[in-house]
């Protein structure tokens, strides 16, 4: 199913001011500000959404583009220009391969865990689950649901558990056994607390100790977060080496334009997008459809 | 929380100070930044056009009058019409006349729920009722785990089994009218707006608990979606108020500024850290004046009142701003302070702290306060009053008590210092408290408890923010109490 099929709903606020930018026909002052208001409520944010703006209606000037769909096709252009030419792979590398997960409170890290590693096994691979929050109640329980339906061995420890002793084990625990990949979890943290997020870095450096190699750190974030979403990218990134970004919740109505500034301003391409509940709705970021369902909005007759 | 917001305030607040009055191009240029700020802080864009022709109407052809310059009367413009949007009265939970009251918590997934459900919980237990709670969601797994574990950690009784969610409700109520519980919290699966299955399914939940008190619990970090997310949450479950979570990041919470303009429902809880006790009724008048950054003292007293005697509060408050207290004091202020709850969101109370400790809660660990309390327990008396004495053999004995090396103690003893400093600028700062400001003498004689409380005047305390500044009078700009972990080494891990 495409993106733009599953982010076809409640496009509401975004629709009107695309609509009235589209139903006015002719490029003028309305058309920027209409443009403007859209980009800013899909959470783009001020500097962003400035910064292309100005990039189109340069770009409208200079190559004499005098259309609402010539404007809205430079504007996509210029969105996927500064989501374009990264790497989205999911490296492996690593025996076993480690991927750590991370992210504020609430972002859904356990799901996309238990989602990816349902999808890694039916690929063939043995995958290891660690069960590194060891802080919210019942945070393991709900891992191990993930585990038993991926198919995937559950290494945890006891609640209040050094959360970087847990994943150093599931790497052992994985090597030993000659596993491929481990998906290690983390507790939610506000990226606020210095504390937390030290012990982060610890649980990214413990994870690459023994036999097996960090190949990816994703911090997942919530589509539905707005401009805050730039800080806590800077500050994971800052403590545990971000290397991708899952955008989870891309179902309901929010958007999730603040990756777009992620990207620009701090290289860290989105590799995985969570579109719904089921074991399946996680799959690979593609640019052009976010920015096609972005901007698929039917014009009222 | 809000600190962006404040120190943006705070920028434009400079740059009109000393105007004689502000012509439309100030005005507009002040209306300018107000909506950088309040993009910046995730407000919706039709809240910040309300709020910035609402402040436009009313600052320009502002005359000089009374004490107040243009510029000032700008700020109390913004501060408000910030109050009256967040609903410019606390929210007052109502009980039945016929017990139990019941709850019901909404929202989507992932904005705090369920540890929302039992600081609720938790919150009512303290205001001597007897909560019970009811696990309806099935969804996400271990969901009802989860809440059993955080109902046990709390000693609340929680209700669930694996029916589906609507006979959960029903059977959970009717189990909290056997048991006599007067408040029952019912917790939801988390789910979007646009779900119409779910939606239907909670509506369903609402119409078969009948809630005296629908909350909608949001996320402070959501951006523009709140509005919709919000509208149609209302739609289904007329919503009677929101509970607004992790507002112990650095997220501004613009979003559920811009839920209580459109939806017209008032914020009633706020959730500012992980643990239990981190949470308390919203103060929107409050929360206006820590936006404009003038910090909230009012909370900081009430909090202190919760864990000991109201006179001992006051006593203890006036002591900080006072700067009179001895090591003796400082220790009781961290273990009380422990007590009230993560040591960075009481500093932000305190006025001047939001924006010039921005970072505090980066800074903040409280494992150093374990071996700060090791240092001063392995004092004297007499050292504790006056650390001045405290000499080279007296120090090395110290260190050997507390298990600490000598240059923790200097370092010790040297922030304290500049912390009665900081404390004691602070507490002379604003109008009306200069009296609070009171010399200490350098005193050996007898322990140096609150030279009798010197009373904060809230409202004077609380009176417009920046408004008692000189130019000069910035605060203190350093100094203070360093909490951070770059103390000495120590095992990491633990929250």
């Amino acid at each position: 199913m495409g993106l733009r099929s599953r982010l076809g709903r409640a496009r509401d606020a975004w629709s009107t001011h695309l609509a009235a930018v589209r139903v006015a026909g002719v490029v003028d002052d309305r058309t920027w500000e209409g443009l403007t208001n859209a980009l800013l409520l899909a959470d783009i944010g001020l500097p962003t959404t400035e910064a292309l703006i100005d990039g189109v209606r340069h770009r409208v000037g200079a190559e004499g583009v005098d259309d609402i769909e010539g404007v809205l096709g430079l504007l996509k252009e210029e969105i996927l220009d500064r989501l374009g030419g990264a790497d989205r792979s999911l490296a492996v590398g690593g025996q076993p391969s480690v991927w750590l997960f991370v992210g504020v409170n609430g972002v859904g890290k356990t799901t996309t865990i238990g989602k990816l590693g349902w999808r890694e096994a039916s690929a063939g691979r043995s995958v290891v689950f660690a069960a590194g929050d060891t802080f919210r109640a019942a945070a393991a329980d709900q891992l191990q649901v993930w585990a038993d339906r991926a198919g995937a061995t559950m290494v945890r420890g006891a609640e209040g558990a050094d959360p970087s002793s847990v994943v150093f084990d599931a790497v052992e625990h994985a090597a030993a056994r000659g596993a491929d990949l481990v998906l290690a979890d983390t507790a939610g943290r506000v990226h606020t607390r210095g504390n937390l997020m030290d012990e982060l870095a610890k649980v990214r450096r413990v994870a690459g100790k023994g036999a097996g190699t960090v190949t990816e750190t994703l911090l997942v974030i919530d589509s539905t977060t707005g401009q805050n979403g730039l800080i806590q990218a800077r500050e994971f990134a800052a403590a545990a080496d971000v290397t991708g970004i899952v955008l989870t919740k891309l179902d309901g109505s929010a958007r999730g334009g603040i990756v777009v500034a992620v990207q620009e301003d701090l290289g860290i391409p989105v590799k995985l997008i969570g579109v719904g509940e089921g074991t399946d709705d996680l799959v690979e970021f593609d640019p052009a459809d976010f920015v096609d369902a972005l901007f698929s909005v039917d014009v009222p007759a | 929380m809000f600190e962006g917001l404040s120190s943006r305030f705070e920028g434009i607040l400079r740059k009109v100070r000393g105007k004689g009055r502000l012509g439309p191009e100030d005005v507009e240029e002040f209306v300018a930044e107000v909506r950088v700020a309040l993009l910046e802080a995730d407000v919706h864009l039709d809240v910040v056009q309300t709020l910035l022709d609402r402040i436009r109407g009313r600052a320009v052809g502002v005359e000089v009058a009374g004490a107040l310059n243009p510029g000032q009367i700008v700020v109390k413009i913004v501060l408000e019409e910030l109050t009256a949007v967040l609903g410019g009265e606390t929210f007052r939970p109502a009980y039945a006349s016929k017990p139990p009251t019941v709850v019901l918590l909404a929202g989507l997934q992932g904005s705090g729920k369920t540890t929302t459900a039992a600081k609720l919980a938790r919150w009512y237990k303290g205001q001597g009722r007897n909560p019970m709670l009811i696990g309806a969601d099935l969804e996400r797994p271990a969901a009802v785990a989860q809440l059993r574990t955080l109902g046990e950690r709390i000693s609340v009784p929680v209700f669930s089994d694996s029916t589906d969610p609507v006979a959960v409700a029903r059977a959970g109520l009717a189990e909290a009218v056997r048991l006599g519980r007067d408040v029952v919290i019912c917790d939801t699966a988390g789910r979007l707006a646009i779900d119409e299955d779910l939606m239907a399914e909670v509506a369903e939940i609402s119409a078969t608990l009948q809630p005296h008190h629908t909350f909608l619990v949001v996320d402070a970090m959501t951006g523009q979606d709140a509005v919709t997310m919000a509208a149609a949450f209302h739609s289904r479950l007329g919503l009677d108020a929101l509970i607004i979570t992790k507002l112990d990041g650095d997220a501004r919470g613009g979003a559920a500024l811009s839920i209580t303009e459109v939806v017209g429902r008032p914020i009633a809880f706020a959730s500012t850290g992980e643990t239990v006790e981190d949470f308390e009724l919203f103060h929107p008048d409050r929360l206006a004046g820590r936006i404009l950054g003038m910090g909230d003292v009012e909370t900081l007293i009430e909090k202190a009142e919760e864990t000991f005697a109201a006179e001992e509060a006051e006593a203890a408050a006036a002591r900080m701003l006072a700067g009179t207290f001895t090591l003796d004091d400082f220790l009781e202020q961290l273990r009380a302070l422990r007590k009230m709850g993560s040591i960075s969101s009481i500093m932000g109370m305190v006025p001047g702290m939001a924006s010039q400790v921005g970072d505090l809660d980066e800074a903040v660990d409280e494992r150093r306060i374990d071996r700060i309390e090791g240092i001063i327990n392995s004092m004297t008396p007499a050292e504790r009053l006056d650390p001045d004495v405290i000499d080279g053999s007296r120090r090395a004995r110290i260190a050997a008590g507390s298990g600490t090396q000598v240059g923790e103690i200097n370092q010790l003893v040297k922030q304290f210092r500049e912390m009665r400093k900081m404390m004691k600028q602070m507490g002379g700062r604003g109008p009306g408290r200069r009296k609070a400001g009171r010399a200490k003498k350098k005193g050996r004689g007898g322990r140096v408890t609150a030279a009798g409380p010197a009373p904060i005047d809230k409202k004077k305390g609380l009176s417009l923010p920046g408004l008692g500044m000189s130019p000069g009078d910035q605060g203190p700009s350093s100094g203070g109490l360093d909490l951070t972990g770059n103390w000495p080494p120590g095992p990491t891990g633990g929250r």
